[in-house]
């Protein structure tokens, strides 16, 4: 318990291996070609300041993943699984989030104040977070299975709710979220994560909630006997993961002002999970560190913002992820590593 | 099933796995019946001949085969979401070599199995002595299989090697089947090649898990890997082993797979990692590990593809209704199982 204590949100150790990763990809940018760092004052179509360049639009797409990355910390850390139907349920979010603001056969005039729509698209989000925690809570399946459920339907339904059409948005205030805000240079989707993250910490800082998660999920019969309650632990993390995927969903309909029910948010729960793993986060649940799957979620898109600017194409960049994430993850697994420290410390129960 | 309970002198452990196993394929098994039968009776159109549900087999073959690695995978413990992708390069090199090498086709065969045996040491070395999780290294193995196909070769195109056409065309007539068509001639009802792989495979892997050493180990290791330990198994080497036999397996099926489209994509066996996933629980095998059976899994695939049959053939062919009836028969089957699974208990 002591350790658990003394084990605040950054734990010092663990996002060592993110910040590595960052580092060694900035250092290789660095070395090949230092102008990845420029960033430009330019102005946007609308006139509007805005800063253009590499880092930028890591800061811009990885928001999206680094979102999505505090819920999945949570269902990983609480039920040793992982949700795949993430991607399903954006276009989901998507898809209330435009019917809402323009419904079938709208002429793109806002319907709804964009806070109403957001709102439903929470509600819905979370609601579809409710029904996979049940089946992962209450009727024990494991998170994998239980969200193929959703992974299989949830772009159907997407369609569905707009009866397959694609509502356009022509408001101009929709773009602020997945773009700029007039005057302010930065990328909305960027303020969109801190403010997530923040709300996060102080979450996991000032409730209970980060130390029955990681009780749940290292021995969830022994927290049971311990007075808590592991099925409603599982349960609220699905749902704050719905609450995740509500916000991207708002972020991916800005950017493109219309939604793409099959392409919308496609492998996103891959990267979301890739995140967590890169973040050092045991995937079979108990101990966690949200702020390294932050880090984890930028690492991915820096390095596919590298790749592209090495004129990689978008369908062969999968190819080179795979290596570098291979790279990475046998670098710290953990046979790997105590053959590399030889025989220092080693620490038992990772794996 | 009845008869060997009484008959089997096994000790009551291993009875009661088997009975687990049994329970869920016979349920599997009941639900694809019911459903075929009932689509017979009342949607009779296409589901009377036997032809359509040869058609079935034809176009799930790949997935069958694919399906039964997956299983073993998931007997052990682990997951293999990479067997799409594999599929995926398969066809395309092969389809590069048959049609810009000038390759021949057995040789064409000998790169499908190589392609698979590649992808199943490294991610069965990865999983079972580096101790990496399965997820994570098989979904890298799907980034680079898909990300490789693109490079091998960009745009979609059809294979015209004559010999691979030849191939591909083989109709193997099913004795004793099929029906009198429109014109009044009979039609024998018939299947392609990678049917009777696809059947072979089932076969051997049924007997190679229910009576082979290694088969049991699969079990015992997915079980529990501690017992499995100390029973003087080699859990290493057969988690190994089951990641090399779904990477063999992924080869064999992307290869009958191609010879069923006969062209090489990016965008082929989209998604086939998750189908084979749901046919393998459909057919009763938990991810948990310990419990599965291939002839389960061969069934949830029919069972799948035909549930896929029956709602286009009432006419809701728009696509978003077979995600969501696959959906609810996977969310039915879960619970039925969850429910029973804890009843035991």
């Amino acid at each position: 318990m002591t350790m658990a204590k003394k084990k605040t949100v950054f734990t010092s150790r663990q996002i060592f291996i993110p910040i590595a990763a960052l580092l060694l990809l900035a250092l290789f940018n660095l070395a090949v070609d230092p102008s990845f760092f420029k960033i430009t004052l330019g102005r946007n179509s609308a006139g509007d300041p805005v800063l253009t360049g590499y880092l930028m639009t890591i800061l811009d797409y990885g928001s999206e993943v680094a979102i999505l990355a505090i819920g999945m910390t949570l269902v990983t850390a609480a039920c040793g699984g992982q949700d795949i139907s993430v991607g399903a349920a954006v276009a989901i979010a998507g898809s209330v989030i435009l019917r809402v603001l323009v419904g079938i056969g709208g002429d793109g005039t806002l319907q709804a104040p964009i806070l109403v729509g957001f709102l439903a698209a929470c509600a819905v989000s979370m609601l579809f977070g409710a029904f996979n925690g049940v089946l992962v809570a209450v009727f024990r399946i494991q998170p994998m299975v239980a969200t193929l459920i959703l992974y299989t339907a949830g772009r159907s339904i997407a369609a569905w709710i707009n009866n397959n059409e694609l509502p356009i948005v022509t408001d101009k205030s929709f773009t602020y979220f997945g773009g700029f805000i007039p005057g302010i240079p930065i990328p909305t989707p960027f303020f969109l994560a801190v403010v997530c993250i923040a709300l996060a910490l102080l979450v996991l800082r000032y409730t209970t909630l980060g130390l029955y998660t990681q009780a749940v999920g290292i021995n969830a019969s022994s927290s049971r006997l311990n007075g808590l309650n592991p099925a409603f632990i599982k349960w609220l993390s699905f749902v704050i993961l719905g609450l995740c995927v509500a916000v991207v969903g708002l972020i991916k309909t800005s950017r493109l002002s219309t939604i793409n029910y099959s392409v919308i948010a496609k492998d996103i729960e891959m990267d979301a999970i890739l995140a967590v793993a890169l973040g050092g986060n045991v995937l079979s649940g108990g101990k966690f560190n949200i702020m390294a799957s932050i880090v984890g979620a930028y690492v991915i898109q820096f390095l596919t913002t590298t790749l592209y600017k090495f004129n990689v194409s978008s369908d062969a960049l999968p190819a080179y992820k795979a290596v570098v994430v291979i790279l990475l993850v046998v670098l710290s697994a953990p046979a790997v590593k105590d053959k590399l420290m030889g025989l220092a410390k080693k620490q038992k129960g990772v794996g | 099933m009845a008869k060997r309970k009484a008959e089997g002198n096994t000790a009551p452990a291993g009875r009661a796995k088997l009975t687990d196993t049994n329970l869920l394929l016979l349920i599997t098994v009941a639900v694809f019946l019911v459903m075929y039968v009932g689509a017979m009776i009342f949607l009779k159109k296409g589901f009377l001949k036997p032809q359509t549900f040869f058609n079935i087999l034809n176009a799930q073959a790949a997935l069958i085969i694919a399906s039964c690695g997956m299983s073993i995978v998931m007997i052990t413990g682990g997951i293999d979401i990479s067997v799409g992708g594999v599929v995926a390069l398969v066809s395309m090199s092969c389809a590069v070599y048959l049609d810009y090498q000038g390759g021949n086709v057995f040789v064409s065969l000998l790169i499908a199995l190589g392609i698979g045996l590649l992808f199943g040491a490294v991610q069965g070395y990865l999983v079972a002595y580096l101790d990496i999780q399965p997820f994570i290294v098989s979904l890298a193995g799907m980034f680079f299989a898909r990300g490789m196909t693109t490079i091998v070769h960009t745009a979609p195109f059809n294979v015209e090697n004559e010999a691979f056409v030849a191939l591909k065309g083989t109709r193997i007539n099913v004795p004793g089947l099929g029906t009198v068509n429109k014109m009044g001639n009979y039609v024998n009802a018939y299947v392609e090649i990678g049917v009777i792989v696809a059947v072979l495979a089932v076969v051997v892997l049924f007997c190679m898990l229910r009576w082979t050493k290694l088969g049991r180990s699969f079990y015992a290791v997915g079980g529990n890997r501690q017992s499995a330990l100390m029973l003087g198994i080699n859990v290493k080497q057969t988690r190994f082993l089951a990641h090399l036999l779904c990477g063999l397996l992924a080869g064999i099926g992307g290869y009958v797979y191609f010879l069923h489209v006969g062209s090489g994509s990016a965008s082929h066996a989209t998604g086939m990692e998750m189908n084979a996933i749901a046919s393998s629980i459909i057919g009763g095998t938990l991810l948990t590990g310990g419990v599965g059976n291939i002839f389960g899994t061969f069934v949830g695939v029919l069972s799948l593809s035909t549930i896929q049959n029956i709602v286009s053939s009432i006419g809701l062919d728009q696509a978003w209704w077979t995600g969501i009836t696959v959906a609810a028969m996977l969310c039915v089957f879960l619970v039925v199982q969850s429910v029973i699974l804890a009843r035991k208990k």
